[in-house]
């Protein structure tokens, strides 16, 4: 616990911030890394620190939460505001003078002349910096409070934040919630005063998203390694006794459930401005679901996992929704479907899981015909994570 | 002809007319409209039309509307015509296709039969050769109440009372005698309704107060939601001129809303019912494979979506065939090209069907993935929902990613209303198949050897198999069990929305929340909950007008009741620590 890295991971650790903090962004400057590219990887780093906020509910403490992408676009929506208001005068109506309060441009369209009272503190970037911590918090809290204290656990939990997401992602898409509804916020033209389409302003997204990944690295694993996060694991192998030994696993989980609500909505304040758009499509169970798979596939209950995870699931699929558009979910359904049965520890787990196959064929061979039907690890006996 | 004193003063003849129609009667309609066809005496055409009042005889309705609408001809007869002396003018019709030169077939109105040359063969006409029969004003006048008391003293009894509720709309107090005589006349007790209800109608335009008042009294008794708009304005003109007129007017009219907050309210439940009924065909077969086997199917939505497509393949079959093309390679199912009334029958086929194809799609899920899976509930989720993007991308690929068109049977499109609530046929069809299903599943599930194990299995898996259930055989059947119910919702849903790849994804959160708030593993609670879920649903849609808010409302409210009951409303009594 005192030595939350070892020689060999300070080593990575330095070695990967030199590489995503200095290395890339060069690139990017000298012009080998084109500008699209560095954009794209950005996203992905995005994906990455949402996929390390569902591991730590769900590899950690056995939450399986499909609410994290609301988390994830309730932070976009909140920088999303900030980001709307600064169109300002560059808006389609203001520059055809139709919109002298500077609405955004959806709004005009339906027909509104004032800004609405909670849109109007959101001209202050540090407001809005806040909000995309404590809006989301919020609503985990509450929704935490009310689960947890009625101790709705396992797959009942995965069924009510699914429920809570579809409920989040009906109200956005209705119109008169004055949050864009279906096209969400999008047209976006500065971010702190400079334009969001100039590959300075990106390069330095992608510092900013690059720091925060690595950082919420760094915290989750200094996290898991405390006595906090031994709890945390205790409640995913085994509530009840964890419960006996007088811990108040509720408040635990509480706790894990808003600080991942907030690490989801910071990478969702820092995706919207690299992607440019944000609607209600981005908080279906569908995108929490497609989180799950990075963890899944990376391999969960490790921190490295999803961020692997992440990246190599959305590069294949950026990849293939272009060159088999048809196939693509036929391959990501089957992927997952193969990963769940037979890679329960992912990509991370696959050497252990390789050495293990290798090691009882090797007893196999000298045992004779003594253990013959452990050819294929049983996938219950190597499991990680249970209900 | 007891209508006739009625209808004089009506149309405003001479008393001579009774005369004239009594001696025109003796003829038949035919006869006297080709008669009144040739003639050109605007005053013998009125009095020869009037003399069809009350007759019950379909043709006069065909043919006054043929002639309203231009549709007969007279014709100055050719040499060679059979029973024709050249010179005389005939009233025909044409109909048929036309040949070559532009002629068509012609019908002699008087006898109805085909026109004919003197040989034999059928005689053609040129449209244009013809003159159009016209018709005067007055006439057209006679024409129209003719017409509508044809309507009224139609045989049947809807035609009756769509025709005197139409009268009482307009309001036209020249149709007021002609009601009142069906009025002494009329047996069906719902038209005997229509008529009092359309008589006092018509008498709030009446001058005489006394009338008028005793017309909104009677409107109010009778709750007659359709003469809300004339109330008030009769309400408003009269409100300074004549106040006991407009206090009888609020009166009813109080009366009238208060019979239509009823209606609301039973129109409400009924649609809560049968939305409640749709979550429960949807949510029985979650309530198998989740309630009692555990297993969190996120691809039931797509089983569903099996049974639909298999409906849309029956109907297909059953009509023109269809072609489908899955990754390119043709398949064609021919059709059988059944009349209308077989076609309509689709719909019986269809549903053992979908049970059955959505059965065997979930056995071959159970097999291949989801056996492996029992002791790893949240696991199971991630591989359905694996399953789930495979089959909608198979289905788009198949089916194509657009809605296909299922049609509903004819017995399954009318309307019922009762009392003013207006009952959809495929909704009350909904209601009755949800409570057939639960009433399948209860018995299969108690009364029936399978049913025994397949509650001892999911009591106690490892007990069962020490006492010889062969539990994998158990879980596979009471997995395609369940899915067969998902097929059988799909087919159902079908008939009431639309088809589509994603079908399925409207409502799967709906399902699993009916399961959880009903308490897993019951289905009394499934009942229940789908049921309650459903009325709360469209009440709130109904109070709120928006029903997006509503369905946001009901979701919160189940999240809140968990509070209450976190096992939700029958609970599984059980004496292990971590279920």
């Amino acid at each position: 616990m005192n030595c939350v890295f070892s020689k060999r991971e300070w080593l990575l650790l330095a070695l990967s911030v030199v590489l995503l903090v200095f290395v890339l962004p060069a690139l990017s400057v000298t012009g080998i890394l084109p500008d699209y590219l560095l954009a794209l990887f950005g996203k992905y780093l995005c994906y990455s620190v949402l996929a390390i906020s569902v591991d730590l509910l769900w590899g950690y403490t056995g939450l399986l939460s499909l609410g994290q992408s609301v988390f994830f676009s309730l932070g976009g929506y909140m920088l999303g505001m900030n980001l709307m208001l600064m169109i300002g005068k560059l808006g389609s109506y203001a520059r055809d003078g139709k919109n002298p309060n500077l609405l955004p441009d959806f709004m005009v369209f339906l027909g509104h002349t004032f800004l609405p009272w909670f849109w109007r503190p959101f001209h202050s970037v540090g407001f809005a910096a806040a909000m995309v911590i404590l809006l989301p918090c919020l609503l985990a809290l509450c929704f935490g409070f009310l689960a947890f204290r009625s101790r709705i656990k396992g797959v009942y939990f995965s069924i009510l934040t699914q429920a809570l997401t579809y409920a989040v992602s009906l109200m956005f898409f209705r119109n008169d919630l004055l949050m864009g509804g279906n096209n969400g916020f999008t047209d976006f033209k500065t971010i702190l005063g400079c334009d969001v389409h100039a590959a300075s302003t990106k390069r330095a997204l992608f510092i900013c998203t690059s720091i925060l990944l690595l950082s919420v690295f760094a915290g989750c694993r200094w996290l898991t390694r405390t006595k906090f996060g031994l709890v945390q694991r205790a409640i995913r192998d085994s509530e009840t006794r964890v419960l006996f030994s007088g811990y108040a696993a509720a408040n635990y989980k509480l706790l894990i459930f808003v600080g991942c609500a907030a690490i989801a909505a910071i990478g969702g304040a820092l995706y919207v401005p690299q992607v440019g758009i944000i609607n209600p499509s981005e908080m279906t169970t569908e995108r929490s679901l497609e989180a799950v798979v990075w963890c899944a596939v990376g391999g969960r209950g490790t921190l490295l996992g999803p961020i692997l995870g992440a990246i190599l699931v959305n590069a294949l699929k950026s990849w293939a929704t272009q060159k088999f558009p048809d196939q693509w979910l036929i391959f990501l359904g089957s992927v997952f479907i193969f990963v769940v049965l037979l890679m329960p520890k992912g990509i991370v787990g696959l050497p252990s899981q390789l050495k293990s196959i290798w090691a009882s064929s090797r007893n196999r061979a000298e045992d004779g015909a003594s253990a013959s039907s452990q050819a294929l690890p049983p996938p219950e006996k190597i499991e990680g994570a249970k209900a | 002809m007891p209508l006739l004193p009625f209808l004089r003063p009506l149309l405003g003849f001479a008393a001579a007319f009774c005369f004239a129609t009594l001696a025109a009667h003796a003829e038949s309609p035919r006869v006297a409209i080709a008669k009144a066809i040739v003639t050109e005496d605007a005053d013998e055409q009125v009095k020869l039309v009037g003399s069809l009042t009350g007759s019950t005889d379909a043709t006069v309705h065909d043919l006054l509307t043929a002639w309203k609408e231009g549709g007969t001809f007279i014709c100055t007869a050719p040499s060679g015509l059979l029973d024709a002396p050249e010179g005389s003018k005939l009233a025909v019709q044409l109909s048929g296709p036309k040949d070559a030169d532009g002629k068509q077939a012609a019908t002699r109105i008087d006898t109805g039969e085909s026109l004919k040359n003197a040989d034999g063969s059928a005689a053609r006409l040129l449209c244009t050769d013809l003159d159009a029969a016209d018709t005067s004003s007055d006439l057209r006048v006679v024409m129209h109440s003719v017409l509508e008391l044809f309507a009224i003293a139609s045989p049947d009894p809807h035609t009756r009372f769509n025709a005197i509720s139409q009268m009482g709309l307009s309001q036209d107090p020249a149709q007021l005698p002609v009601l009142l005589a069906r009025q002494s006349i009329e047996t069906d007790s719902a038209v005997k309704r229509a008529l009092r209800e359309a008589i006092a109608q018509i008498q709030l335009k009446s001058s005489d107060s006394a009338v008028q008042i005793h017309a909104a009294q009677e409107l109010g008794v009778l709750r007659s939601l359709s003469s809300r708009d004339a109330l008030l304005q009769l309400a408003t003109d009269s409100d300074v001129a004549a106040p006991t007129v407009a206090k009888a007017a609020h009166a009813a009219l109080r009366l009238i809303e208060q019979h239509l907050s009823v209606v609301n309210f039973y129109g409400t439940l009924f649609r809560g019912l049968s939305l409640g009924s749709v979550l429960l065909v949807v949510a029985i077969g979650l309530a198998i494979t989740f309630g009692l086997m555990g297993v969190i199917n996120m691809a039931h939505g797509e089983l569903i979506a099996v049974g639909a497509y298999a409906t849309y393949l029956v109907q297909n079959i059953f009509g023109a065939g269809v072609e489908l093309s899955p990754l390119g390679y043709p398949i064609h199912f021919r059709g059988f090209n059944a009349g209308a009334a077989a076609y309509d029958w689709y719909f019986v086929v269809a549903l053992p069907i979908a049970f059955i194809s959505a059965a065997i799609v979930g056995l071959i899920l159970e097999r291949c993935v989801i056996r492996f899976l029992y002791r790893r509930p949240l696991e199971s989720l991630l591989a359905t929902w694996g399953m789930s993007l495979v089959l909608q991308q198979l289905f788009r690929l198949v089916f194509g990613a657009n809605n296909v068109q299922v049609y509903s049977p004819r017995w399954l499109s009318g309307n019922w209303t009762v009392f003013d609530v207006i009952l959809g046929w495929n909704r009350v069809f909904v209601i009755g198949f949800a409570a057939l299903i639960i009433a399948g599943t209860w018995l299969l599930l108690n009364k029936t050897p399978l049913g025994l194990l397949i509650r001892a299995v999911m009591q106690n898996r490892n007990m069962a198999a020490c006492v010889g259930v062969r539990t994998e055989r158990v879980n596979m059947l009471t997995f395609a069990f369940g899915s067969g119910l998902a097929g059988l919702a799909g087919a159902f849903l079908s008939q009431i929305g639309n088809v589509g790849p994603i079908l399925g994804q409207d409502y799967i959160v709906g399902a699993f929340m009916t399961v959880v708030v009903g308490g897993v593993g019951s289905l009394a609670g499934t009942v229940l909950s789908a049921l309650a879920i459903g009325i709360s649903d469209q009440s709130l849609q109904q109070i709120l007008l928006n029903p997006v808010l509503g369905k946001i409302l009901v979701l919160t409210a189940i999240i809140l009741f968990l509070q209450w009951k976190p096992a939700g409303l029958f609970v599984t009594r059980s004496r292990s620590l971590e279920s």
